[in-house]
């Protein structure tokens, strides 16, 4: 029993938060976003250099062949960075998706940056920059379709995040079916999974940067000739998103060591992550909004950029009540307490 | 990161389940806060724990334990928690005075006081709260004056708990008479049979008495008593309350086996409302999350990190959680959430009304919830204070 990160997940980590810290900053989000562009391809170039976005292929597939636990907390600084390339999406949800398949050609051309492959699925049926994407990947429970780019036609849902260009994706040809039946089951709830994995990870980024932003703000920011972190209805608000925050890391990183892997066991643990990271973003965003004031409901600062990505990760890849009910389905049927607590079986 | 037993956890896991089920009393012992019986049935379980060498296990062999680590610590609680054995009455000596002995304590004092404590023969209770010192403890007026090789104490101490029927207590008396605040406070161990010394217990919201008033009136104590340095007390007490806010006060397991108890009780209720399920679910969730993250800080410290402010979080999410899951007890309970143990419609319903009175203390108790969100934001955070 080792609840701790070993010394290169810690590094590699460290190393994409250093990364994001410089290269993706509020400051160039708001460049992009004035732009109308949610895109940045010297940055997305940059990223695919790294090599982090086949961390969980096989290495035979040109990947690195890693596991959960290896990409999680990478996946928390993209949330924390608000990145609005799909870096995480990509390394957890559509390669780990496209090898399970079979499909190692079109995975090594992601890898190389020859082809981007967006995932269409009902759990998240708005596509982020399907408009780039050469191919898509509609992943149904039934089926499992790969669409070429003309085989579609994208209608445009403009979302509040500035930094989400949404689409949804009709297709107008047939593609090439991948999958059916069983195996198509399973593909989908592998992506179920993986979708709500790594929205979750984000989430837990997005809620304790929510925090530090605002602690820095009630820092400097005096009223009544005093910091207004001084007092403690403010104290108050930030400690409890912390206890919020505090409470769901260990979700998510338990969730995280259960993957790869398929069965009722890592799916409720992964919806209890989901939930927690989403209560806890959605609270500690709210308190940010708060603890600013009237600045915080401006554009001036970046609080809103976090509400608004909150928002959009707690309702995609499985709403609260969809992840609710599937923990509680799990409940229904298996034995609670203790002895289950890191059991791994169906 | 091993999210799994080892061969030798599971070993150890073995061990201490055989031993519950050959020696756990098969019916409940009465509450320890409610009669001298009940308080002398626990201080009796307490010595057959001992003997076994389950008293403590993470304390070193030469005091009674078994020298083990947080992980195993951990395995031990759950077996102890799904036997359904009794609570520790020896709580105030075992969590809170024992480790703080350990680091604080002069090898006389751990010779003299850690084995009877381990074995129950001396049973402590808490005396550090006053009544204008509760939550603001350093306004702390109790005196302790020095008089050869003896302190004299006196003063009027409040909530102290288990201090109706227990042997010996630990208190904070203000030793230099000039000081203020924080400064000029001292520990000092002395028996609640000590001339000098009355109790008057203190009638609690679910009718038990489990914390009482002490009365000092010149008690003397020789110096070897004090646990520190003079004028050390405040310090001290800190350390302590890590211990009790920490890890060791509420561990993990008394949660998640409470959650398989309304889980069980939402399944003899079937078409209980969406919205009781959903208060099931999330209490199951919140025993598991507590759990896990008691397991990644164990593991934490044993890879030698260190615990810190972060102990208060923990503390104000237990209490809040055993609360919320009580509270969904009583609504699935309905109308007979109200009922006492000994009504005759009760069956279930009067223990879960216990636990949810004892579950409103939990954010008093230990600092209060209050005084953790200042010290998440001003020492975790970096909030002004």
């Amino acid at each position: 029993m080792e609840f701790v990160f070993n010394d290169d997940q810690v590094m590699m980590a460290d190393t994409a938060r250093a990364l994001l810290a410089e290269h993706c900053t509020t400051k160039h989000l708001r460049i992009l976003s004035e732009r109308g562009e949610s895109f940045d391809p010297a940055r997305w170039a940059m990223l695919v250099e790294m090599g982090l976005l086949g961390a969980l292929v096989p290495e035979e597939m040109g990947g690195l062949g890693l596991t959960g636990p290896d990409v999680i907390a990478i996946a928390t600084a993209c949330g924390e960075a608000l990145l609005p390339e799909p870096l995480a999406e990509v390394a957890m949800v559509t390669l780990p998706a496209l090898a399970a398949l079979g499909q190692g050609a079109l995975v090594g051309a992601v890898l190389e940056n020859r082809a981007t492959v967006a995932v269409c699925h009902p759990l998240a049926p708005l596509v982020h920059q399907a408009d780039r994407a050469t191919h898509l990947l509609m992943i149904d429970v039934e089926k499992v379709v790969l669409l070429e780019r003309d085989a579609v036609d994208l209608t445009a849902q403009p979302g509040i995040d500035p930094l989400r260009d949404l689409f949804t994706v009709a297709a107008t040809r047939p593609g090439e079916t991948l999958s059916t039946g069983a195996e198509a089951a399973a593909a989908h709830a592998r992506a179920t999974d993986a979708g709500a994995l790594c929205s979750a990870a984000q989430l837990l980024g997005i809620a304790q940067k929510s925090i530090d932003i605002s602690v820095a703000f009630a820092q400097q920011r005096s009223q009544f000739g005093r910091p207004i972190g001084s007092y403690q209805a403010i104290k108050h608000h930030l400690a409890s998103a912390q206890v919020a925050v505090e409470f769901a890391r260990p979700v998510l990183h338990a969730a995280a060591a259960m993957t790869p892997g398929a069965g009722a066991a890592t799916a409720a643990r992964i919806s209890h992550a989901k939930l927690a990271s989403g209560e806890a973003a959605d609270l500690a965003t709210r308190t940010a909004v708060q603890v600013h004031g009237a600045m915080g409901y401006s554009q001036e600062v970046d609080v809103h950029f976090y509400l608004k990505r909150a928002l959009a990760l707690r309702q995609s890849w499985g709403t609260p009540n969809y992840h609710r009910a599937r923990y509680a389905a799990r409940l229904s049927g298996h034995a609670y307490g203790p002895a289950t607590l890191f059991a791994q079986e169906n | 990161m091993k999210l799994a037993y080892t061969a030798e956890q599971n070993a150890f896991r073995a061990e201490v389940h055989a031993w519950m089920q050959a020696n756990v009393p098969p019916a409940p012992l009465p509450s320890f806060d409610a009669s001298r019986d009940g308080f002398e049935a626990h201080r009796a379980w307490e010595k057959i724990l001992n003997a076994g060498q389950w008293g403590m296990v993470t304390w070193p062999k030469e005091y009674g334990g078994r020298g083990l680590d947080l992980i195993r610590w951990l395995i031990f609680e759950e077996e102890y928690y799904a036997a359904r054995a009794p609570l520790r009455v020896n709580q105030n000596g075992i969590f809170l005075l024992g480790p703080t002995l350990m680091e604080f304590g002069t090898p006389a004092q751990k010779a003299r006081f850690l084995p009877k404590m381990a074995t129950g023969e001396e049973i402590w209770a808490q005396a550090w709260s006053e009544p204008q010192a509760g939550s603001d403890l350093a306004a702390v007026r109790a005196k302790a004056v020095r008089d050869g090789d003896h302190y004299v104490l006196s003063g009027h101490k409040i909530w102290s708990s288990r201090a109706v029927y227990a042997d010996w207590a630990f208190g904070l008396f203000r030793s230099d008479p000039a000081s203020e605040r924080h400064k000029g406070l001292t520990l000092i161990l002395f028996p609640l049979d000590a001339p000098g010394v009355s109790r008057q217990p203190i009638h609690q919201i679910n009718g038990e008495h489990g914390f009482a008033e002490v009365f000092l009136d010149e008690v003397r104590v020789p110096v070897e008593n004090r646990l520190g340095g003079d004028g050390e007390g405040w310090k001290i007490c800190m350390a302590t309350a890590g211990f009790e806010r920490g890890l060791m006060l509420r561990s993990p397991a008394r949660y998640q086996v409470a959650a398989q108890a309304l889980i069980a009780l939402a399944a003899r209720h079937p078409d209980l409302d969406p919205v009781i399920k959903a208060q099931v679910a999330q209490a199951a969730m919140n025993a598991e999350a507590y759990a896990l993250s008691i397991y990644a800080t164990a593991s934490r410290l044993i890879a030698g990190g260190s615990i810190g402010a972060e102990a208060s979080t923990n503390k104000i999410f237990w209490s809040e959680m055993d609360i919320a899951l009580h509270q969904a007890a009583l609504a699935i309970l309905g109308p007979r959430a109200e009922l006492l143990p000994e009504a005759p419609a009760a069956t279930e319903a009067g223990t879960w009304l216990d636990g949810y009175l004892f579950a409103l203390a939990g954010p008093i108790y230990a600092g209060t919830n209050e005084i953790q969100r200042n010290i998440i934001a001003e020492r975790m955070l970096g909030l002004p204070r």
